[in-house]
């Protein structure tokens, strides 16, 4: 599947302000980045849940922006979204059995009992067995909740998930658990995942690759282990340090970033981070820097960022690890 | 002696079928805190650590009460009074000038009518003899001391008008307003991004350096514990299952639950 250049305006607002992006068939892409940054507005895209502006999203080699309505309901099965809020998304009306059985009355040629089984299947694959397929919403957990949107998304046996913020509302001794199931279903059933998180734990516990998001623009991407520890673009840099780590002994000097995301409605001239940015210098505010690739750890061309000073900025640990 | 201290609280509402009597949703939950101490009050949703944290305070949403226990504030002159006994003129005049709340949600702390200059300063003003003015340029010096940018400028702005950031700092302001040892967050950072939550501890962490403020931490990331809290205090239930000192919890909780806790984290191995 690919992107190609999106804008969408709305007014004078750019969400999405040229985005390129790539996901291969089984891979775990994560597009990671905070409120504003436009990564939620992305995934919509992706499934075309929001008309872009401008650009294409190609799916399979098919840009899904040019088919009509019935053409696009068709080629849906193919790709799902689990949603962020498990309260929500689910119709409280609907038995579980009855919530995951009903892509399938659009997408297959089940009969009733066939579905029902089916549905069965689904919901004993993401740990909901026996009983609970016969209850309401309301009678489920946050966790399990969660678990019955996923159950859904796999119903048509898709290629894809679109994953909003699958575990930020689950608490934090559930979210462990909803992680491991889809890094398990990805694995048995070959799926491709587009990630959307601001939770840089879930990112690393599931995904190949990292693209970090800044005001409607990609700034950053690479393999996730190598772009967690050796961050290129000083968003990336502070975004990593401001992660509270659980261990006390190593509570370290974080980069505090000054001030807060500039409002879409009047960005930034140049790089759109300059204002924050610890070592910005003046070329920044002049030029927009575009995202280029940079070399990764083995020398392969796998990584990149969209910075004129890549790698300049050096992660708090490090500075201390120097020192001593 | 400790700042505040709770002892055996227990919080109880009435069971739903009349004649029943009162469930208990907190029990025997006993916790301190020293002056310029920071302390995490960790669990999670229905642990209790939320209403424990509102009992202080004499905030327990009605048909919920406390039941039994005490809570303890030391005073000025030495010695301590029990909140709970407290008549409400008494406790109004606790509130705010001795121990002071923040929420997680910015949004329902404010007067959505009101400026958040106004509002401010009608929180120094109850608990100060001032005037007006003075209260207004109170509510500026307040903004500032918390970053809050230009200050000045947007004293008349309206709460809607504020990001979320800007919120949780005019809360803090305004939590601050009235002088007070203690301040209970409650979850102050877990609707933020993560940046933002950096900034926002940090302000805290300042604020306990510069003042002296004691912080009653309410939270369920153990990370955030990790980074601020000196002691941490694990609810579940209920119940308080283990305190300890930071460090310690971290390197051998005694407590299973705080065992499952810890393991459960999703943690980031990466980061150097």
């Amino acid at each position: 599947m690919r992107r190609g250049l999106l804008q969408r305006r709305r007014g004078t607002v750019r969400a999405l302000d040229g985005v390129d992006l790539k996901v291969a068939r089984g891979e775990c892409l994560a597009l990671v980045g905070e409120s504003g940054s436009g990564k939620t507005t992305l995934g919509r895209c992706a499934l075309r849940l929001l008309e872009p502006t401008a650009g294409r999203v190609l799916f399979a080699g098919e840009d899904l922006l040019a088919l009509p309505a019935g053409a696009l309901r068709a080629r849906r099965r193919r790709f799902q979204m689990v949603f962020q809020d498990p309260y929500g998304s689910l119709d409280p009306r609907q038995r579980v059995e009855s919530i995951v059985a009903e892509p399938l009355a659009i997408h297959t040629d089940l009969g009733r009992a066939g579905r029902r089984e089916r549905a069965r299947e689904l919901l004993a694959m993401v740990g909901l067995g026996g009983e609970l397929a016969r209850r309401f919403p309301h009678e489920l957990s946050g966790g399990q909740r969660q678990r019955v949107g996923i159950a859904r998304a796999l119903a048509p046996a898709p290629e894809l998930l679109v994953a909003d913020e699958p575990v930020s509302s689950l608490d934090v001794s559930v979210r462990g658990q909803v992680l491991s199931l889809l890094a398990g279903l990805r694995e048995r059933l070959g799926l491709a995942l587009l990630l959307i998180s601001h939770d840089l734990a879930a990112v690393e516990r599931l995904a190949d690759r990292v693209a970090v998001m800044y005001l409607g623009r990609v700034v950053e991407t690479g393999p996730t282990r190598e772009l967690m520890t050796r961050p290129l673009h000083p968003y990336t840099v502070s975004l990593l340090s401001a992660v509270p780590v659980a261990d006390p002994r190593r509570r370290r000097r974080r980069i505090v970033l000054a001030g807060e995301p500039p409002s879409p409605l009047a960005p930034p001239s140049g790089c759109p981070f300059h204002p924050r940015c610890p070592i910005a210098r003046p070329r920044c505010a002049a030029e927009r820097p575009p995202l280029a690739p940079a070399p990764g750890a083995d020398g392969e061309w796998e990584r990149a960022v969209a910075c004129f000073y890549p790698g300049e900025l050096a992660a708090p640990g490090k500075m201390r690890q120097e020192a001593s | 002696m400790a700042l505040l201290e709770i002892r055996d609280l227990e919080i109880a509402f009435p069971a739903r079928d009349a004649g029943e009597g009162w469930l208990p949703v907190v029990r025997g939950a006993s916790l301190s805190v020293g002056r310029g101490e920071v302390v995490g009050l960790v669990g999670e949703s229905g642990s209790g650590k939320t209403l424990t944290a509102l009992a202080v305070l004499g905030l327990v949403p009605p048909p919920g009460r406390v039941t039994a226990g005490a809570i303890r504030l030391s005073e000025e002159g030495g010695g301590a009074a029990d909140l709970l006994a407290l008549p409400p003129g008494a406790l109004r005049r606790v509130r705010g000038a001795r121990i002071a709340m923040v929420f997680q949600e910015p949004a329902t702390a404010f007067n959505p009518v009101y400026s958040i200059g106004f509002q401010i300063a009608e929180a120094a003003r109850a608990h100060r003899r001032i005037s007006r003015g003075e209260a207004r340029r109170e509510a500026a010096r307040l903004l500032d001391r918390v970053a809050f940018p230009e200050a000045r400028r947007r004293l008349d702005d309206y709460p809607h008008q504020l990001s979320g950031g800007q919120r949780q700092r005019a809360m803090i302001a305004m939590a601050l307003a009235g002088r007070p040892d203690l301040l209970l967050a409650d979850e102050p950072t877990t609707a933020l991004d993560v940046t933002l939550q950096a900034q926002i501890l940090e302000l805290l962490d300042e604020l306990r350096r510069d003042l002296g403020l004691a912080v009653l931490l309410i939270t369920h990331d153990l990370g955030v514990v990790a980074e601020t809290c000196d002691r941490v205090v694990v609810m579940r239930e209920g119940r308080v299952v283990e305190t300890a000192e930071v460090e310690e919890l971290f390197r051998a909780p005694a407590h299973p639950y705080t065992r499952e806790l810890l393991a459960a984290l999703p943690r980031l191995e990466a980061v150097p």
